[in-house]
């Protein structure tokens, strides 16, 4: 595994150093020492890389993500994976607001806990939390999938479009057009397919499935209250 | 036979105009605001309000047609590798594939092309058309972030991180569903025919500190090599400009309240705002403060329409503007010949603003693949870069009786005001007077 460190490198360097690579390098492991809670560390990425950063990390660590398979060492700052199209980001910590910010696709799993506006406005990415949720999350979601292996704070899934919520603990309260769903049997065997995914254990039926009631999609002002 | 008693004749009110009792009885009616597009327009002080003084016994002026006046403008040099070089001071803003039509797009990046100059996506993501036709094209970085994605970020040559739009300062967007059709709900991630809100603020950022952070994450994805905009609205312009200068701006776009929108509520874009006009001067104050004014550029947007426009917000301390109602028109947007269309819509050519219904009979605000196809991006393309290339000439023409050898040479000295209120906000004196309202000498 080829080391850089990010203390004598600096962001910079560090970032030039892995974009430089491409699909079939020589040096496909990496890893990033002294991140000293640095922003915006391995964003921009493209190529099937395994990238561990020993250490906290600070905002939009691993944004934009393609391809490429990041596992942070300790805890992320504000948009850790915002807007990633495919790969991996893996936070063995906690993460701050907004993991996973209107991403496209991959798998965001953070171990610990993600703060307010976790998978805000997502468009696609799966994102597996293995504590709790803050307040806000899901806000705006438009697709792919929220998995909560604990509790989520209020206004969860506020104005959701497509996207679909599991959440195994309590709810504080649901946002403006979210409502419980009944959970079939496609969404046990998706939110099964994610768990083993993210490597996090826990019984699928002691999920609840939450999505949009499609209420608000077009505007009427007989829905003026809730907006 | 008595003669009748005379009568006074029908005398409306001039507070509640024709205009506001139409207002009321359709609120009456429907229940619901009046959502529409383009800018504000009320009267307000504007460009028009500004004269040139020429050159005279104490200034010389350049031969027309035969001595130099540049028109080059090089936006993004404070940190990007690639600064954009445009021929005109003039760039198309941004607008977005969704409110406009797939030939609307591709006419403006072609027009804007033969020009010498830049066109920018918007809310939505960039095409394939537009990116195609378009020399220079600048990325727009949204709120919604619909259709943003590092492969487009990297193809683009600059990128505009918005953060308000003179119509609306504060306000988000609604592409209504009868405009989403197949391709704009698939750019968009969402499914065709509802609605489509774009949010007010960013998802993963608040305030000019988080900012800083976020353009350094586009600076590290793109390499450090693109010029990094910040768009605001015309609100706060001197703290405004000041914080964009903060967080890293390579060029500021400032757009007053005359900007336009795809669609918003008319109570909005009528009252929230300040004119163009007030904004320059405060904008060009922050930079001079901080010793970056022609470092960090300004763009300015709102209501201009010709080459004076230009003329005078370069002279106020602007290094760019940028133009989108004027655009559309140039590409055939409100044309007379299209009256009797409009005319069914309930309007008439010159006022035509639903926009955000996507009927719009010259093919430009549509998603109506029938409406579209009437517009010949080629032909719409050329009118628009013959619109830029006479607005360019103009404000050379009036560079050069000012005696200055490049358009970006204009300052404030060459003006003076026509009312007070114009003199106030440009702060330059009343036509006649040395007298600039709030600094003295009246």
């Amino acid at each position: 595994m080829a080391e850089l460190d990010l203390k004598q490198l600096g962001v910079r360097g560090v970032n030039s150093a892995l974009h430089g690579l491409v699909d079939g390098a020589n040096e496909q492991d990496w890893l990033i020492t002294n991140p000293m809670g640095q922003h915006a560390i391995a964003c921009g990425l493209d190529a099937p890389l395994n990238v561990t950063i020993k250490g906290h990390v600070g905002f939009y660590c691993g944004g934009m993500n393609q391809h490429a398979a990041i596992t942070i060492q300790g805890h992320a700052g504000v948009g850790v994976a915002e807007n990633m199209m495919s790969g991996r980001v893996r936070v063995t910590g906690s993460a701050s607001d907004s993991a996973g910010a209107t991403a496209h696709g991959g798998l965001l799993v953070i171990e610990g806990d993600a703060s307010s506006r976790c998978g805000i406005s997502m468009k696609g990415i799966d994102i597996v939390v293995g504590g709790s949720v803050g307040h806000m999350s899901g806000f705006m979601a438009q697709s792919g999938h929220l998995v909560v292996c604990g509790d989520a704070s209020d206004a969860l899934g506020d104005s959701i479009y497509e996207a679909i919520l599991f959440v195994r603990g309590d709810v504080s309260s649901l946002g403006a057009d979210c409502i419980e769903k009944e959970m079939r049997p496609e969404h046990l065997a998706k939110l099964t397919e994610l768990l083993a995914a993210a490597g996090m254990e826990g019984e699928p039926a002691e999920f609840r499935r939450y999505g949009s009631a499609r209420e608000l999609y077009n505007f009427d002002i007989d829905n003026a209250d809730a907006y | 036979m008595a003669a009748e008693t005379p009568r006074t004749l029908p005398r409306k009110s001039a507070t509640f105009d024709d205009y506001t009792l139409s207002e009321i009885r359709r609120a009456a009616a429907t229940g619901i605001y009046d959502i529409r597009g383009g800018g504000a327009k009320r009267q307000m002080p504007h460009f028009d309000d500004l004269l040139f003084l020429g050159a005279s016994m104490s200034r010389y002026p350049l031969e027309g047609y035969r001595e130099t006046c540049g028109t080059k403008v090089v936006l993004g040099t404070q940190f990007a590798k690639n600064p954009i070089e445009l021929d005109i001071p003039i760039t198309i803003a941004g607008m977005s594939f969704g409110s406009l039509s797939a030939p609307a797009k591709e006419a403006l990046g072609r027009g804007a092309t033969i020009a010498g100059t830049s066109t920018t996506t918007g809310d939505g993501g960039m095409t394939p058309e537009e990116r195609g036709q378009s020399k220079t094209l600048v990325y727009q970085y949204l709120p919604s972030r619909y259709g943003m994605n590092p492969d487009d970020l990297r193809k683009a040559d600059a990128i505009e991180v918005v953060v308000g739009q003179g119509a609306k300062p504060g306000g988000g967007g609604m592409l209504l569903g009868q405009k989403i059709s197949d391709r704009v709900a698939e750019m968009r991630d969402l499914p065709k025919g509802i609605d489509q809100r774009s949010a007010c603020r960013h998802p993963d950022w608040t305030g000019p500190d988080d900012l800083a952070i976020k353009i350094q994450e586009l600076r590290e994805i793109t390499n450090w090599e693109k010029p990094v905009y910040i768009k605001i609205s015309g609100t706060r312009p001197f703290y405004d400009t000041a914080l964009c200068v903060k967080a890293g701006a390579d060029v500021v776009v400032l757009d007053g309240m005359q900007g336009g929108t795809a669609a918003t509520q008319e109570v909005f874009i009528e009252h929230v705002g300040q004119p163009t006009l007030a904004c320059i001067r405060p904008a060009v104050d922050a930079l001079q403060e901080l010793g970056v004014h022609r470092k960090v550029q300004l763009v300015i947007s709102g209501g201009i329409r010709n080459g004076a426009d230009v003329a005078k917000a370069l002279a106020l301390g602007a290094d760019a503007v940028s133009i989108g109602t004027a655009a559309l028109v140039a590409l055939g947007d409100n044309d007379p010949a299209l009256e009797a269309e409009y005319n069914k819509l309930g309007t008439t050519a010159g006022a035509y603003d639903d926009w955000h219904e996507g009927r719009d009979p010259a093919g430009i605000s549509t998603q109506d693949p029938e409406l579209a196809r009437r517009l010949d991006p080629v032909a719409a393309g050329r009118r628009l870069a013959n619109y830029l290339k006479v607005m360019t000439l103009e404000a050379q023409t009036i560079a050069r009786a000012c005696g200055k050898s490049h358009v970006n040479n204009l300052e404030p000295e060459d003006l003076v005001a026509l009312t007070v209120e114009a003199a106030a906000m440009a702060r330059v004196p009343l036509s006649g007077t040395e007298w600039i309202p709030g600094q003295g000498k009246y």
